[in-house]
């Protein structure tokens, strides 16, 4: 396939130009490569002195510490979960470092021009300028998008995390003037401490899971997003997380609040050098979307997966969740799965506020050896709540693709409602597709549906593409296009075209 | 009857299969960090023996003796389930692992079942084989022995059989219930079908003991293209536990309809092991009305290139006589290619009533073609009960379709109200649209009078319920 010449494709008829680019794009892993820059460490493993120097290099005050401390007191005592459909070998939490910063980080730069050019240029070269202007975030060819007219610019505001430290937000001060906080979690905890103890963890409690409570010791950065009542945020808000160090875990915490009435649309990319072990990248999401208050949270998540042998790839134990604790609360998760050798991540949604709304749009790909385990929980206990999950998994190579979800409708939910469809596509006889649908219902008026289908490429729909001169690969990409179209079109615009492209890199080589 | 036969109690088995037992929780335990400085309790999960489990006796001679010596092995590795088991998620065994069940008063006989059939009546009574009530229990292309009669005939059919699909059964997930009765049971038929057998043969329950807790084990084979209807109705014992391993060699056909009846505090664990070869069908439907507990597994293999397996249930449940739990359990695996499965439940649940539902279709790598479809569908008539499901599929072949849904609600007010400005009373219309609410259920029994016969038993339990509330509403 890569032998394929890409100026040839662009001359044959009757194919458009996005399957063209689609095809020409494909390669391998693209963001396989490392920054060289010179980093700073804590001391590899973990134990409470760790904790504290975490909490030392971020200057955080003693209740955080202290915070941090009972978490990982807690965290010793718990035992892995190994109940996700996931094979992988034994993880020595001792043996990964917990902090690392490039060393020109040690000074915080105060603004975006004093930071480290090596590192812009990391930024730069995924596609992420970290420069004030009309940009697209994390989003390669995006500018060649036909829909994108001139004049029409979209701006998004960008953190940029890179290892531990976040490297600069852009935007800031615009966002400050519609009254937006929008900064690192290490800055909210030293200059908005109010919101951040009452909204900490009231999502996902430090005792929440083994992962999430390692997350609550050991956190190093993240992003910070507090919309006041009534704002409509004015652009895009972006976190791109980028690991580059090796042997290192990234443990981000992102915390969301909209406050009543407020609007915003968050998108999170990632990506990490190829290595040949396995890091870990345990990261936790709160958000809290208060009355009348609406939240959207898109992921494209391409961390590198491990080569084609299943060698190194990134380890990604991750909880998000949204709590919609007051009525018509609305939050919506979008999320391309593309990367990571294993993945185990459950985006929820909690609908406590009457007639609140939760909705899950996710497309999970696994080639070669990958394995995802993920899905949503939909927990109704408002009145009047409504939950919609379109979950599309896509299995090729030797890859076990697992779909995991939860709907429940509580006795006080009455008159709420849950649509769920997952669906399954195989390519080739040694991956496997599974789902594991939890639905548990508790009053009579509530009304919850399940579908689930589990089928391979149409015959049928490649003969007709093939016959119309594309080759089996450029056929495969176009149905699995087709395939996942309804999660597609709910990311945003620019997420979507980057989304497409990645369907396809995922899939390279699974086909013959 | 054996009750006599020389026993000894395992405690000899029990000592060597907990050794094992915890070397296995050794090896499967989450391992822990090095640096972590939790003291590692290895074998700490494993609970001490269940008083249930040291007071277990089986029976040390007859032909079988070998396979209840493994499957109490089996018992004590896997122990008694726990609440927290994800097995036992939706449904708690608290009362499948008493020591005794509660007694059971013995009510009014219900009307005997299919009693207008041409059939061969096999009685039990308490769970122990009644000659005297029973027809004579031979017919052409069938020989029948009571399970004792064949364990005391070395080198019988059933040493070989016994236990056997019970054991393969027992992978992924253990089912402790079914090796305690492996181990134990000590009543049951032997039935080998040599033919395709034209009238059915139904086993007919019947209690004279309140405290009765009935263990049951019968081993059916069925050679190459045999064919057997086997009906079981009424209820067996204040506790029943009961398995049935059936062995369907090529072409053979085996229909299995149950009508469960339970009342008052019964509870109850039912095991169906099939294993289907070769261009053979195994269809199988239960009908259960009623009963504190019930827990029906049904793990079925389809083993041979095109063959066929379906399983069905009806489950209606009042909670107003008593607490309601109805598990069905069903764990498909597709190891054959161009097979076709189904699971079709339906479960009818008011007054506080628990349906649970946990289906799996497992296909395995090469299992081609595959067309695997499961159902579970439920009615909620009131606010307090109850649907827990876990329709699950694993998938390890490519060119398969399989597909499953699940829904809930309640009556359709639409529908409803069709019916009712048509001059249907509202009773009368909610039995009718509970009625099509199980038709696809029902329509797996094959035969037209059998299922005409449990559309109108059901009927009759719709309206008795109906008239129950009404009088309740009025007295309210």
């Amino acid at each position: 396939m890569a032998a394929l010449d890409a100026t040839e494709l662009e001359v044959r008829e009757g194919v458009d130009r996005e399957t063209v680019e689609t095809v020409a794009n494909m390669g391998s892993y693209k963001y396989g490569w490392d920054t060289e820059i010179e980093m700073e460490y804590a001391p590899r493993g973990i134990n409470e002195d760790i904790v504290r120097l975490i909490s030392e290099k971020n200057g955080e005050p003693e209740w955080m510490t202290d915070w941090r401390l009972a978490a990982f007191r807690r965290w010793e005592g718990m035992t892995e979960p190994r109940w996700a459909m996931l094979n992988y070998p034994h993880i020595d939490y001792q043996d990964q470092f917990y902090y690392a910063r490039p060393k020109s980080m040690a000074v915080k730069p105060k603004s975006l021009d004093e930071v480290d050019p090596k590192l812009l240029a990391t930024y730069a070269k995924l596609g992420i300028p970290l420069k004030e202007q009309a940009i697209l975030a994390g989003v390669e060819g995006a500018d060649a998008s036909p829909i994108q007219a001139p004049g029409d610019e979209r701006r998004v505001a960008v953190d940029a995390v890179f290892d531990s430290v976040s490297v600069g937000t852009t935007f800031k001060d615009e966002l400050a003037k519609a009254g937006v906080i929008f900064c690192s979690i290490s800055e909210a905890i030293r200059n908005h401490p109010e919101l951040v103890k009452k909204y900490l963890g009231s999502v996902v409690p430090p005792s929440d899971n083994f992962f999430a409570t390692l997350n609550s010791a050991v956190f190093s950065d993240g992003s910070f997003v507090y919309i006041p009542p009534g704002v409509r945020c004015p652009m895009e808000l972006s976190t791109y997380f980028r690991i580059n160090a090796e042997n290192t875990g990234q443990f981000e915490r992102t915390l969301i609040i909209a406050d009543k009435g407020s609007y915003v649309s968050y998108l999170e990319g990632c990506t990490a050098p190829k290595r040949d072990t396995a890091q870990l990248h345990a990261a936790v999401v709160e958000i809290v979307v208060l009355e009348d208050a609406e939240v959207k949270y898109s992921t494209v998540q391409n961390w590198f997966p491990g080569d084609e042998d299943g060698k190194g790839g990134i380890y990604n134990f991750v909880t998000k969740r949204a709590d919609c604790r007051e009525a018509r609360a609305k939050v919506m998760w979008t999320q391309v799965e593309t990367g990571s050798a294993i993945t185990w991540k459950y985006p929820s949604c909690i609908l406590r506020g009457e007639e609140s709304q939760g909705e899950f749009y996710s497309i999970a790909i696994a080639n070669n050896l990958q394995q995802a385990d993920t899905g949503t929980k939909m927990v109704h206990l408002g009145k009047n709540t409504r939950s919609r999950i379109v979950s599309k998994g896509i299995s090729a190579g030797r890859a076990q693709n697992t779909y995991r979800g939860l709907v429940s409708m509580h006795p006080r939910a009455t008159n709420s409602r849950n649509y769920t469809q997952c669906d399954s596509l195989l390519i080739g006889d040694k991956c496997g597709a599974h789902t594991v649908p939890y639905i548990e219902v508790k009053n009579t008026s509530s009304r919850v549906e399940h579908e689930a289908t589990t089928s391979k490429v149409d015959d049928d729909q490649l003969f007709y593409c093939r016959a119309r001169g594309m080759d089996e690969e450029e056929a495969v990409a176009l149905v699995v296009n087709g395939f996942c179209r309804e999660v597609l079109q709910a990311l945003p615009m620019e997420f979507a075209m980057e989304a497409q492209s990645l369907v396809a890199i995922s899939l390279e080589g699974s086909v013959g | 009857m054996t009750d006599t036969a020389a026993r000894t109690a395992p405690a000899e088995i029990q000592a060597q299969a907990q050794t094992q037992a915890q070397t296995q929780t050794r090896a499967d335990a989450p391992q822990k960090s090095r640096g972590i400085q939790t003291p590692e309790v290895v074998g700490g999960t494993q609970p001490a023996p269940a008083p249930r489990l040291e007071a277990l006796q089986a029976p040390q001679d007859g032909c079988t003796a070998a396979a209840r010596r493994d499957a109490m092995q089996r018992l004590v590795a896997a122990g008694l389930p726990k609440p927290r088991d994800e097995y036992w998620r939706y449904t708690d065994p608290k009362l499948l692992n008493a020591d005794t069940p509660a007694p059971l008063a013995i009510g009014d006989e219900e009307p005997q079942m299919f009693g207008s059939l041409d059939r061969l009546r096999l009685v039990f009574v308490d769970g122990v084989f009644d000659p005297a009530a029973s027809d004579a229990p031979d017919a052409d292309g069938v020989r029948i022995e009571t399970l004792q009669a064949a364990d005391a005939q070395p080198g019988h059919w059933i040493a070989q059989s016994y236990g056997a699909l019970e054991a393969a059964g027992q992978k992924p997930v253990v089912r402790p219930f079914a090796a305690l009765n492996t181990a134990v049971a000590t009543n049951g038929l032997a039935i080998h079908v040599s033919a395709r057998v034209a009238r059915p043969v139904h086993i007919i329950h019947r209690r004279r003991d309140e405290a009765a807790d009935v263990v049951l084990h019968h081993v059916i084979r069925l050679d190459a293209g045999a064919e057997l209807t086997l009906i079981e109705t009424g209820m067996a014992g204040a506790r029943e536990n009961t398995v049935i391993e059936a062995d369907l060699a090529p072409g053979a056909r085996l229909h299995h309809i149950a009508a469960i009846r339970a009342a008052g505090t019964r509870i109850g664990a039912r095991h169906i092991f099939a294993c289907v070869d070769e261009d053979a069908a195994f269809k199988s439907f239960t009908l259960s009305l009623n009963g504190t507990l019930m827990r029906h597994e049904s793990v079925i293999d389809i083993a041979g290139d095109d063959s066929v397996a379906h399983v069905a249930g009806a489950v209606l449940g009042d909670g107003a006589q008593g607490p309601f739990h109805h598990d069905d359990t069903v764990f498909v695996t597709h190891g054959a290619e161009r097979c076709e499965s189904r699971q079709v439940f339906k479960k009818v649940l008011k007054n506080g009533a628990v349906g649970v539902f946990q289906g799996k279709i497992l296909v395995k790598p090469g299992a081609q073609k595959t067309d695997g479809y499961q159902i579970s569908q439920a009615l909620l008539l009131d606010d307090d009960s109850q649907f827990l499901a876990k329709p699950e599929l694993e998938i390890y072949a490519d060119d398969v379709r399989c597909s499953h849904g699940s829904t809930t609600g309640a009556i359709d007010p639409v529908a409803l109200y069709y019916l009712r400005s048509r001059g249907v009373p509202k009773d009368r219309a909610i039995v009718m649209l509970v009625l099509s609410f199980l038709a696809e259920a029902l329509a797996e029994v094959e035969d037209d009078d059998l299922r005409a016969e449990i559309g109108d038993r059901l009927e009759l339990w719709l309206n008795r319920h109906a008239t129950a509330d009404s009088h309740r509403a009025g007295s309210a």
